[in-house]
């Protein structure tokens, strides 16, 4: 970490960018927060450990209109997202510096907590840290493998490059243990019925947060349509509990085409609900029906969704 | 506030009868915005309009609700109204109760219900109706046919003649189409070259007409009136002004001594040189190359053509060209073909050379054709004997190999070719299968009559389930008598299938490319079936021949004389009143995005960058712009714009939801 604080310095220093976005300390050693450092001094405070999973492209949209360059630190599947904003013209590549940085996978904290209660420190956790996490409670030490805490969306892991960078730091691995449809394949064998109990009963526990509208990088949207009155939307008392969540149904239609799967969604959820089922669903029906495709793999690619072309299929038409 | 008046048309007993329209106009009377409500037996009459004139100037209207029939019968009538009576005509609007509710309800009490929420939602939209004004725009006087048939060249003829510009896309080397393969035509038997070809010489001499032959429509922007459409000129690999057609090409190209390179023109059943003009009578009279088989562009090598030209013709570099041209209207006449017959394995059309498809007999039976018109069997060159005609094959089929439809014209060319077979060879033993013969027209019936009445053919009413090829080249045909209620096992010498009609394969991407909409069997749809016959629901679209539907060559005339009346009636316009539905981009909401350029079929938005103020914005930054003139209303990038930036002019997402409001109320 300390090699990518001097390199963060030294572009500070000699004037490539204004500003770095990273991440900070949080109060606890398992919730370091996205954070803007102005000077070499506010570094200090960086961090960058197995606990950084925040994906930090969607604040490059106002960091970019800033005066002059702010480096960025992405991993590979936040790079993703950053392309897939390039592609919508929501931030400004040249004022963008973007550091590559390594990732062996980001660590569920709830997944440690489920043995830890008491948490006072944890180490290992650094990109070049050990196969195993120790952690230290109230109640004494304890010890879990790095691999066996990681998030849901690491074992889908998307691959170790980075889509775009003007430089790398650290070495990446690609930590993909799972087929990447495995859970939507589950969904698609269920009943009509059965699926439906199973996204009410998930979309029950939901508090309308917002916690997913406002991490996720594909709902970019200056005002977002649940908060436009234009649409009477929000004057609307709803019919049953259910209608409530139909936010969520809206919000993937929303993004389909254009979510890149970083799986933020499920990740800062409260309640944890595995949002990014949904999304995950459309992506495989956009890669069966109008090919594969990955949103934000390629800046200049169209989305099939938003574009026409003589070979897709027709509506009625099943592959 | 709006005051709304809402006025409810019996339509005779169309609606009346099953909806109570007393009770209806009760009902609105005390919807939000509504200060008047009248009922009438005819709406649309002169007398119903001036009740309706009149209350708008009594009541002080500012908004208008119509129950009636459908928008696209009578909307126009009813804005045209308003407009009389000084109101805009954008302020009117339609509740379908007669398509949507009384045609299709049984009980009165629940159509009745109906009928007012259908009126309740037209009123809930109407109180957020701002008055639309019309903009204008010009007419390009010049029109575009694809396709270079019969039905193609009717049409140019008959708006060239109209005194038009007219430009015809032809896909292959020479105009003609389908009709110009024929040999005789029902019911008059007078052959089909000696009809077709003289219109083919009147449209390459027709001052009004340029054609573009051997060139296919590549990509088209713009709308009615006004269309911008590029032409790709495939390269002929001969130089049109130089040739003269004087055939000494073809004679010497050293493929057509091969025999390798089967005549599409005469469907397969002959083989054609690599340079080549479809038929003697081609227009243009000039070559073309076929670089795919040519040996001098497979291998460099060769080149007798060039060498041997008279005219110096021969141009190997030559390359496609795109030309750009502007029309004002455009007619899809883009023909037929018939099915492939792959899935027929049960015919054997792909087993034994005898048997052969109506078109394949068409050139058997032509004098110009491959046999110079002697009937023979494709395996040994022997007259048959004894022909079998299959019929329906791939038509009226309920299977997914099949299609659903009627191909209209079997029954009658089978007659003929039949009549013609018993003419000539009349010792020759013809049977038909049939499921139904059908010959609604002038002089059909009487046709068919005569081939059973005086020629004797031999009508079995039945299907044929297998044709096998036998050892001794004979072929055996199994087929069921419905009416002796018998099994038919017969051996005959010749097979031939009466194959389902399908619209040219090109039709789709040309659709497309027009955003013309065609039915499932890609068939183009037509504006209203029978009101609007030869348009398409869209403005500048005309249709013309089998592109619409199977016909025959009569029928085909007369529609494409319709289109071309419909092109003229366009073109003689000087300006158009543009749809004032356009979208508009709320630049507050915009993202700049790019999501609504990226669905936008006519080209319409573009992006600026914009000083944005407002609350708690003030910034420079990239919103969507939309072209009034160039947008069509179609809504695709409403519904794509993820913030709801995009919003449509008289259909906003408010109106919509506010009508599902009411609806759901």
């Amino acid at each position: 970490m300390q090699g990518l604080i001097d390199r963060l310095t030294a572009l500070l220093n000699d004037g490539t960018v204004a500003r770095v976005l990273g991440w900070k300390k949080g109060d606890m050693p398992y919730n370091p927060e996205p954070a803007i450092f102005n000077s070499a001094e506010e570094l200090k405070d960086f961090v960058y450990d197995g606990f950084c999973g925040a994906n930090l492209s969607k604040m490059m949209i106002e960091a970019t209109k800033l005066e002059g360059k702010t480096a960025v630190c992405l991993k590979p599947c936040d790079t993703y997202s950053f392309n897939q904003l390039i592609r919508e013209h929501r931030v400004n590549r040249d004022n963008a510096y973007i550091i590559g940085v390594g990732c062996r996978g980001k660590l569920d904290i709830e997944k440690i907590k489920k043995d830890a209660k008491g948490i006072t420190e944890i180490s290992g956790t650094e990109l070049d840290g050990q196969e195993k996490v120790t952690i230290k409670t109230i109640y004494g030490d304890k010890e879990i493998n790095y691999t066996d805490a990681l998030l849901g969306r690491c074992h889908v892991c998307k691959g170790k490059e980075h889509m775009i960078a003007d430089e790398t730091w650290g070495e990446s691995k690609d930590t993909a243990d799972q087929e990447r449809f495995e859970e939507v394949q589950k969904l698609e064998a269920m009943t009509a019925e059965e699926r439906f109990e199973f996204f009410k009963n998930e979309l029950s526990k939901c508090i309308r947060c917002n916690a997913c509208r406002n991490v996720c990088p594909a709902c970019s949207c200056r005002k977002c349509v649940f908060d436009n009155t234009k649409f009477d939307a929000q004057q609307k008392a709803n019919v049953d509990s259910f209608e409530e969540k139909m936010f969520h149904i809206i919000r993937a239609f929303h993004v389909a085409g254009r979510c890149t799967d970083c799986g933020e969604c499920s990740r800062v959820c409260p309640e944890g609900i595995p949002l990014h089922l949904f999304n995950r669903k459309f992506i495989k029906d956009i890669d069966k029906y109008y090919g594969e495709f990955q949103a934000g793999k390629d800046p200049e690619a169209q989305s099939p969704l938003t574009d026409f072309t003589f070979e897709d299929i027709e509506p009625g038409e099943r592959g | 506030m709006q005051r709304i008046g809402v006025f409810v048309c019996h339509c005779g007993s169309n609606i009346a009868a099953t909806v109570d329209v007393k009770k209806v106009v009760e009902l609105v009377r005390y919807e939000p915005g509504v200060v008047f409500a009248d009922d009438y037996m005819y709406m649309c009459s002169e007398a119903g309009q001036e009740k309706i004139i009149e209350a708008i100037k009594e009541n002080k209207l500012t908004g208008l609700v119509i129950c009636s029939c459908s928008p696209r019968m009578h909307e126009k009538t009813f804005r045209a109204c308003a407009e009389k009576a000084g109101l805009n005509p954008y302020m009117v609007e339609i509740a379908n109760i007669r398509e949507q509710c009384s045609w299709i309800h049984k009980d009165r009490e629940e159509a009745t219900e109906k009928a007012v929420i259908l009126a309740r939602a037209a009123i809930a939209k109407v109180n957020l109706n701002t008055p639309l004004q019309e903009g204008e725009s010009p007419v390009i006087k010049r029109a575009l046919v694809i396709g270079g048939g019969i039905a193609g060249i009717q049409t140019a003829l008959d708006i060239a003649d109209a005194g038009y510009p007219v430009d015809i896309v032809e896909r292959e080397p020479s105009i003609g189409g389908r009709m110009s393969q024929f040999d005789k035509t029902f019911p008059t038997l007078d052959c089909a070259s000696c009809i077709l070809t003289p219109k083919m010489v009147e449209v390459n001499q027709h001052p009004n007409i340029t054609l573009y032959t051997y060139s296919e429509v590549e990509g088209v922007a713009g709308y009615v009136g006004n269309f911008e459409v590029q032409i790709k000129k495939k390269a002929r690999s001969v130089d049109m002004a130089a040739c003269t057609g004087c055939g000494e090409c073809q004679a010497k190209c050293p493929l057509g001594k091969m025999g390798k390179i089967p005549s599409e023109f005469d469907r397969g059943l002959k083989n054609r040189p690599a340079i080549y003009m479809p038929f003697a009578q081609a227009v243009p009279a000039v070559p073309v190359i076929d670089r795919e088989n040519c040996t001098y562009f497979k291998t460099g090598k060769c080149g007798v053509c060039a060498k041997i030209c008279p005219s110096k013709a021969i141009n190997y570099e030559q390359e496609d060209e795109i030309v750009t041209e502007k029309y004002g209207a455009i007619v899809v006449a883009t023909g037929f073909d018939i099915i492939n017959l792959d899935k027929y394995g049960e015919y054997a059309y792909n087993e034994s050379p005898d048997v052969i498809t109506s078109i394949e007999l068409e050139r058997l039976m032509n004098a110009a054709g491959p046999t110079g018109g002697h009937l023979e069997r494709m395996s040994d060159h022997k007259q048959p004997k004894d022909i079998v005609f299959i019929q329906c094959v791939g038509s009226r089929c309920d299977d997914e190999k099949g299609k659903p439809y009627c191909s209209k014209v079997c029954c009658m060319y089978t007659a003929k070719h039949a009549m013609l077979i018993k003419d000539h060879w009349p010792d020759t033993n013809v049977t038909v299968f049939y499921i139904d013969v059908r010959t609604p027209g002038k002089n059909f019936d009487e046709f068919y009559r005569r081939a059973v009445e005086q020629y004797h053919v031999n009508y079995i009413k039945g299907q044929v389930g297998k044709v096998i090829p036998q050892p001794d080249g004979s072929l055996m045909v199994q087929g069921v008598d419905l009416l002796d209620n018998k099994q038919i096992m017969k051996k005959t010498d010749m097979v031939v299938l009466a194959a389902a009609i399908e619209p040219n394969k090109g039709v789709r991407k040309i659709a497309t490319m027009l955003t013309a909409s065609i039915d499932n069997n890609d068939f183009l749809t037509e504006a209203h079936a029978k009101l609007r016959p030869v348009e398409s629901p869209t403005a500048g679209i005309f249709l013309s021949g089998m592109a619409q539907g199977p016909k025959d060559i009569p029928e085909t005339v007369s529609q494409a004389g319709a289109a071309a009346v419909k092109v003229v009636g366009l073109l003689a316009k000087d300006k158009l009143k543009t749809n004032p539905c356009t979208a508009k981009c709320d630049p507050m909401f915009c993202n700049g995005c790019s999501t609504c350029a990226n669905v936008c079929p006519y080209g319409a938005i573009t992006y600026e960058d914009q000083l944005v103020r407002g609350p708690g914005v003030n910034e420079t930054r990239r919103v969507a712009i939309v072209n009034n003139a160039l947008c069509q209303g179609c809504g695709a990038c409403t519904t794509a714009c993820p913030s709801g930036a995009m919003d449509l002019q008289g259909f906003s997402n408010r109106q919509i939801t506010t009508e599902v409001d009411a609806i759901c109320q």
